[in-house]
């Protein structure tokens, strides 16, 4: 029989966690030193589903990369292509009729809910509560069909065109919105009872990986994770592109900075949404979802063009570098979820695995848009 | 002492209040289908892969002008045409698509000026063969001829 292994008291091991881990959400690798339970450094491996999309952008002409943006965030692709539409369409001086900008407004809150909904079922089942994840797909469900009727796909959306849309909405397709929004309210109120105000979620949850300002912006982190450290920045409101100005909304701010205020911010966020697309709906004006030219040949001046939205993961901002031909000289994609993960290594040192791990869901990482 | 039983009190009474939400979603009418014995109908503006649409005739519409080939970001349309003899007109002989490649982003269908190709609504694509994804959009066409 094999003797017990003896181990020193200040001995550590390696846990490799991932690339293939229920609790990674994707192919992500987590090096972890650790001393027993306890995490004394860790180490984010990534790059396991790289796919080249800045260089596919330069490679294509604009209109052909389009389609590549809603590839990179699943959950919430059409806030990645309102970046792109919207950074082409600056360089390139074309005008969106006020309609499309309009709906497009509306179908990336309500794509931020979805997101938000996937991502509260996937935390909750990480900390091992899989009702919820449930329900909230149930909801999120009722957003892809509505999406689905419009743009005719489920989750990798190529609705956004240089100057507009791909095609307008119907009067389902408001109906259904607007049957979504009293729902979509009913069932947060759920939620709230079932999870937030639940004693074992909360603890879990209270206190657990503070995360300050200053780590924060060492890392460039956004959305609801310098949110819940109290940083009161929304690209929506702080560099207002599209009509979000024309919106009354809250930017939803935590101080306390741990886990369970980075989940606040997520569900209150969703509350917010869900006031946009109301006004979105009662403010939606007639006409064209085209210009009446429709742009041909998309080729920018020279230049150096950059444009950041509030994506459901944060700060996403395209930059664009035209030298005037038909492909782009350098387009870089920067990634909120990229930013936010980086911040894992050091904030963990020193947690418990099971902490560390309700921590990493609570930065809401979607893999393919850290590889892109 | 006393925190320690409040905490106990407040536990069971959050533990009930959660059962009681999940007891009620229990009795609430099913919302899922029992796929593959049941199936949805796909909605109108549902995007398969692309289709060559007919005239009233039975011949495809299409006037082999290659723009679809082009709009396509990865390649996967190849066509082919030829003038029949004492014809005017380019003849479609065969359209191909790959598609393995194919993103179902549409930009064939919207570079189409002549209506020539829509998307289909088929989605129960599975084959362990990948000479299964190649269609021959032709073929297929004069196969669904009446
Ligand atoms: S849908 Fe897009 S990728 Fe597919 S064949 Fe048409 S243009 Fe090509
Ligand atoms: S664009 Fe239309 S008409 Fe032209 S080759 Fe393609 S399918 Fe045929």
């Amino acid at each position: 029989m094999n003797a017990p292994i003896e181990l020193r008291a200040d001995e550590t091991f390696v846990l490799n966690v991932g690339p293939q881990h229920p609790a990674t959400h994707g192919v992500l690798r987590v090096k972890m030193e650790m001393h027993g339970e306890y995490i004394v450094n860790a180490e984010t491996v990534i790059g396991y589903i790289h796919r080249m999309h800045e260089k596919m952008g330069e490679l294509k002409t604009y209109p052909q990369f389009l389609m590549n943006l809603s590839r990179m965030d699943y959950l919430g692709a059409l806030g990645y292509s309102h970046a792109h539409v919207l950074v082409v369409e600056k360089a390139s001086g074309i005008v969106v009729p006020e309609r499309a900008e309009y709906i497009r407004a509306i179908m990336v809150e309500l794509n931020r809910i979805a997101s938000h909904l996937f991502w509260f079922g996937a935390f909750v089942m990480d900390l091992g509560g899989f009702s919820p994840l449930m329900y909230a797909l149930q909801d999120r469900e009722h957003i892809l069909d509505m999406l689905e009727a419009v743009t005719g796909s489920r989750l990798t959306y190529c609705y956004f065109r240089f100057g507009g849309l791909y095609n307008d909405v119907d009067d389902d397709f408001i109906a259904a919105a607007r049957r979504f929004v009293p729902r979509m309210r009913k069932s947060l109120k759920k939620y709230r009872r079932l999870v937030t105000d639940n004693v074992i979620f909360r603890k879990r949850l209270e206190g657990i990986a503070p995360l300050s300002k200053e780590i924060c912006r060492k890392y460039g982190a956004s959305s609801a994770v310098a949110r819940g450290s109290g940083i009161n920045f929304d690209v929506r409101k702080n560099e207002p592109y599209s009509v979000y100005p024309q919106f009354d909304f809250d930017i939803p701010v935590y101080p306390q900075g741990d886990s369970l205020a980075r989940y606040m911010v997520r569900m209150d966020e969703i509350e917010q949404s869900l006031r946009i697309v109301e006004q979105g709906l009662d403010k939606l004006p007639g006409g064209p979802i085209m210009p009446e030219k429709k742009p041909k040949l998309i080729k920018p001046p020279p230049g150096d063009y950059y444009q950041a939205v509030e994506t459901a993961r944060g700060s996403f901002g395209v930059r664009l570098v035209s030298d005037g031909g038909k492909t782009p000289y350098r387009l870089k994609l920067r990634s909120p979820t990229y930013s936010n993960m980086h911040l894992f290594d050091e904030a963990c040192r020193g947690m418990m695995i099971m902490d560390a791990l309700a921590f990493m869901g609570s930065l809401d990482l979607v893999i393919p848009e850290i590889d892109r | 002492m006393v925190a320690y039983f409040t905490e106990i009190y407040n536990g069971l009474v959050s533990l009930l209040v959660g059962m009681g939400i999940t007891f009620k979603e229990f009795f609430k009418p099913t919302v899922t289908v029992a796929y593959p014995y049941e199936t949805l109908t796909m909605c109108a503006r549902y995007r398969g892969h692309i289709e060559l649409v007919p005239d009233d005739e039975g011949n495809p519409r299409c006037v082999v002008c290659g723009l679809c080939e082009k709009a396509c970001p990865s390649n996967c349309i190849s066509l082919g045409g030829e003038k029949p003899e004492g014809g005017k007109k380019k003849v479609l002989t065969s359209y191909v698509l790959d598609f393995t490649r194919c993103s179902l982003c549409g930009s064939c269908v919207e570079a189409c000026t002549f209506g020539a190709i829509d998307f289909s609504k088929e989605y129960n694509l599975a084959s362990r063969r990948k000479e299964d994804f190649i269609f021959d959009l032709y073929k297929r066409l004069e196969e669904r001829r009446p």
